[in-house]
């Protein structure tokens, strides 16, 4: 873990773009995955830095009546409403109240937005795809349908999120 | 079919809703008595461009139908055909197949021939078999085109009507060897060849060929013909290369001088002949137009061939021009789908208006031509909704700093203040401006709605008058969509239940013919849709007695006219003894009840026995935003919709009573409404022990009951802009919506029928009492 990242509003995306190394090098370029990698807890995660579309400070979130616990509820993101995870909850790893220490990294996938409250973001991560391996098969970890990938860098373990699974069920949020 | 194929194709229909919009104008017009030729050239007009419309799209069954329809209508623009009610009503049946069949064409599905049959067979019977057979010619390709009424072009031409007058040219241009004869010459007339070549310097020093042939024309009979042999493909054409000339042929009793004096002007800036010649040496067409000069014309912009004398001025500009002003056919222009633009208001500008094609050159005869069409565009509906959603950013956005500066504790004579104030104007000024972009008059609603008349008092054998108002009202298209449904029920309803049969009603005195009134009205920013009819008033005693055998009431209810009257509203009610073909198929006034308050509005029912029935619809002008009540419950800011509470009160000591033992009613005068714990509901807290004190929110549903909802305190009533969280999280039980608050938090809106729909009625802890949180229960 290289630092805690304050909140910040800009996307990582663009960042990432300039120090990213020249795609004319060694190999296709393609099998480079980039991952924004943060912090939910003790554990380190990451998802897909294309699949993110801005991080940005806690802000309290209007709860939603008979969501489910892991729904911290809807904020304004420059006037659309933007429901957010929170991710730890969703876990299953134990969650403290937010803090302005928080952030909320934006993500879109299938098409929705959706806001997930972490800890801190660390770091970006550029590595090759063949590095990324399945999890392994238990069955007794809930929180195992939520990692789509492993990798190890620098001797850590990271996680890889598959953003799908986090997603609550569209439209079938009854109580 | 490529993409251009489909956008053309698709505000082609666009294009149709409009011409059939002005076709039902005009017949509406005809059926009044106003059979003047320029009333049926309207309706002709419409149903020619649809058809032409179609044959270039190969829509075989719509370019049958329209030509059929077409030829009776000619029928009756040459006098042959008298247009009485019989004819009227027959044409009124061949509007609504022909919306039928382009409806059919739109979505690709098969045209209901058991309905179409019978109105073909009857118009092929008023026209004659001949006639409708004559020029089943252009099912292929056949350009758009508006009408070339040359009726009152200099020579007279007594319109012919086995000619198609309106035929759009078939092909190619040929304007010289147009077939013809020489024109008979009166004893002092002389007949004139004049060839007239503009330079580019005439165009560029403003001079217009259209005004010399305009005021050639009103020295006598004048034949325009375009040289047009010049002219290059498409292709290789230049804006700025002036290749056309005329071959003018003018019959005139006015001498040379005069011809030469009205070429004064561009003398040097063309090439100019003029020589006097036997009349033999000039041909003059046929009464029946000549073609103008038409490049084969392509498709994505229907060049509307027109009339020679307007095809003088500027033949170069002239395609993209008429297309422009044709409402954008250009496909480019329009957006992707037909469904999916919205016509600026005015709505209806006849989209291929006759620039002059039949306004009448010269002055000839009393045509008028049509209203002067105010300039529209067409705009993607989705620009406008972004454009409206910005308006609300920019609201909330002022908002936020009202209240920035309120909380900085300026005095409100500073400059910022002041400034902030004319800011919070133009804020609200913007916003109304914008919300009328999306408003569209009722007129095609209402146009549907007496479609509907026609048809459900032919199946019930009423004979009915139906009477609109306030056509030109505005209202949001979403609005007008979504009201379709439960206006053509109360339509229905009012047909066949409001209105009397004949007998009954001579009986009474009254007239045979029922009368519908459809009203719209601006009412304090509000949109009021009426349908009245002058049948018999709502039978009370019947309802209240269907009412108690369906034990909708109880026996013995005391109830007041007025809620006996609203007893119609309550789900599963019907008052039709028998199941009719028209109504009474279980869908009753409470779906059209609930459709109305979905969209925020509210309805009421009059009824003056033996007089009629009048239902009253209030809309909002618009559904982006909505009048609501910002109240504050377990600490969450909520906003109830504005229209949905009856009233607000504060709780004493004994309106509680204990129903069960989690569940208590509040009683309200005579009545008892369940009390729901707002909190509770939204699972924010526990419900409290003690609700004395409390302030509740007196919900009105629309099957008649209501409901308490129990609120910490109610903050402000304002407007608000809605946003939608379906596309985002989903449906959430008890919520309709977000809104954005000037703090920039977001608060749920409500949705009171579904809340108390789900509502688990339980306002009363199961445990031991908690401790009361704090309540602002102000008076």
């Amino acid at each position: 873990m290289t630092s805690d990242t304050a909140p910040q509003t800009e996307t990582p995306a663009a960042s990432a773009a300039a120090s990213a190394p020249p795609a004319s090098g060694h190999g296709p370029a393609t099998d480079e995955i980039e991952l924004l990698s943060f912090r939910v807890g003790e554990h380190e995660y990451s998802v897909d830095i294309m699949s993110v579309r801005e991080i940005r400070g806690w802000t309290h979130a209007t709860s939603l009546p008979h969501a489910p616990d892991y729904v911290r509820g809807v904020i304004n993101l420059r006037g659309t409403v933007l429901p957010v995870i929170d991710l730890a909850r969703r876990l299953g790893l134990d969650a403290e109240e937010p803090t302005e220490r928080n952030v909320i990294i934006v993500v879109d996938t299938q098409g929705r937005s959706v806001g997930l409250r972490v800890d801190a973001v660390s770091d970006i991560l550029s590595l090759p795809v063949d590095e990324m391996r399945p999890p392994p098969e238990l069955a007794a970890d809930e929180n195992q349908s939520f990692v789509r990938a492993l990798t190890i860098i620098e001797g850590r373990m990271v996680r890889v999120l598959d953003l799908n699974a986090v997603m609550p069920a569209g439209g079938e949020v009854a109580a | 079919m490529s993409d251009a194929m489909q956008e053309i194709r698709a505000s082609f229909f666009v294009e149709c809703e409009e011409l059939l919009e002005s076709m039902q104008d005009g017949l509406e017009t005809m059926s009044q008595g106003d059979t003047d030729s320029e009333t049926i050239n309207v309706v002709f007009r419409a149903v020619h461009s649809i058809k032409g419309g179609a044959g270039a799209f190969g829509l075989e069954e719509l370019v049958s139908f329209a030509h059929i329809f077409e030829t009776a209508l000619d029928e009756v623009r040459a006098g042959r055909l008298d247009a009485d009610a019989e004819a009227m009503r027959l044409f009124f049946q061949g509007g609504d197949i022909l919306q039928d069949l382009v409806a059919a064409a739109r979505d690709d599905a098969p045209a209901d021939e058991a309905r179409a049959g019978p109105v073909r067979e009857a118009l092929i019977a008023i026209v004659g078999e001949e006639a409708a057979a004559g020029e089943e010619d252009d099912g292929g390709f056949a350009p758009m085109t508006v009408s070339l009424d040359l009726g009152d072009l200099g020579g007279d031409p007594a319109e012919d009507g086995s000619q198609d007058v309106a035929e759009p040219p078939e092909g190619t241009a040929e304007p010289p060897g147009v077939p013809g004869s020489a024109p008979e010459l009166d004893a002092d007339e002389h007949a004139f060849r004049i060839r007239f070549t503009p330079t580019p310097e005439l165009y560029q020093s403003g001079n217009e060929p259209l005004f010399l042939f305009r005021a050639l024309q009103d020295l006598g009979r004048l034949h325009v013909i375009c040289e047009a042999a010049d002219l290059p493909p498409l292709a290789d054409y230049s804006a700025d290369d002036m290749l056309l000339g005329w071959e003018l042929r003018l019959i005139t009793n006015a001498d040379q001088p005069q011809i030469d004096e009205i070429f004064e002007f561009v003398d040097g800036l063309c090439t100019l002949s003029i020589e006097e010649v036997a009349a033999s040496e000039i041909e003059f067409p046929d009464p029946d137009p000549p073609a103008g000069p038409a490049g084969p014309p392509p498709p994505s912009a229907p060049d509307p061939a027109p009339p020679p004398v307007d095809a003088a001025p500027a033949p170069a500009a002239n395609g993209p021009d008429t297309a422009a002003s044709a409402g954008a056919n250009d496909p480019a222009e329009s957006a992707p789908s037909a469904g999916n633009v919205v016509p600026l208001p005015p709505a209806s500008p006849p989209p291929a208006p006759p620039r002059g094609g039949s306004g009448g050159v010269g002055g000839g005869g009393g045509a008028g031509g049509p209203a002067p069409a105010r300039a529209t565009v067409r705009v993607d509906l989705e620009r406008i909704d972004r454009l409206v959603n910005l308006v609300g950013e920019l609201v909330i956005n002022q908002a936020m700093l009202s209240q920035s500066v309120a909380e900085a504790g300026l005095s409100s004579n500073t400059q910022v203040s002041s400034g902030l104030d004319e800011f919070l104007q133009l804020t609200r000024d913007i916003q109304e401006s914008v919300m009328m972009i999306r408003a569209q008059p009722v007129k095609s609603l209402f146009q549907r709605m007496a479609r509907i008349v026609r048809e459900s008092s032919g199946d019930v054998g009423k004979t009915v008058r139906f009477v609109t108002e306030g056509e030109a009202t505005e209202i949001d298209k979403t609005v007008i969509e979504r009201l379709a449904d439960p206006l053509t029920h109360m339509i229905r309803n009012a047909v066949d239940h409001g209105l009397e049969n004949t007998e009954d009603r001579v009986t009474a005195g009254k007239t045979a013919e029922g009368v519908i009134t459809l009203s719209a009205a601006h009412r304090s920013g509000r949109v009021v849709i009426e349908v009245a009819d002058d049948g018999g008033g709502i039978n009370r005693a019947k309802v209240k007695s269907i009412a108690e055998t369906k034990g909708l009431i109880q026996p013995d209810q005391a109830l007041s006219d007025s809620e006996i009257d609203n007893l119609l509203f309550l789900p599963g009610f019907s008052t039709a003894s028998e199941v009719s073909n028209l109504s009474g198929r279980g869908v009753g006034m409470d779906v059209v009840k609930s459709a109305i308050s979905s969209l925020g509005g509210r309805i009421t029912i009059t009824s003056t026995p033996g007089a009629g029935t009048t239902f009253s619809i209030s809309l909002p002008l618009t559904l982006a935003v909505l009048d609501g009540m910002v109240v504050r419950v377990a600490g969450e800011t909520l906003v109830m919709p504005l229209n949905t509470i009856g009233e607000t009160l504060t709780l004493d000591e004994d309106d509680v009573r204990p129903l069960g033992p989690e569940t208590q009613v509040v009683r309200v005068r005579d009545a008892f409404v369940p009390l729901l714990d707002l909190g509770a509901e939204l699972g924010y807290r526990v419900p409290i022990d003690d609700y004395t004190g409390a302030i509740v929110l007196l919900i009105s549903q629309e099957d008649g009951a209501g409901a308490a909802l129990v609120v910490d305190s109610i903050e402000d009533q304002r407007q608000v802009v809605i946003k939608g969280m379906q596309d985002s999280y989903g449906r959430v039980p008890g919520v309709a919506a977000a809104t954005i608050l000037g703090d920039g938090q977001i608060a749920l809106i409500l949705d009171p029928a579904d809340l108390v729909a789900n509502a688990s009625g339980r306002s009363r802890p199961p445990t031991a009492p908690m401790p009361t949180p704090a309540m602002t229960a102000t008076g």
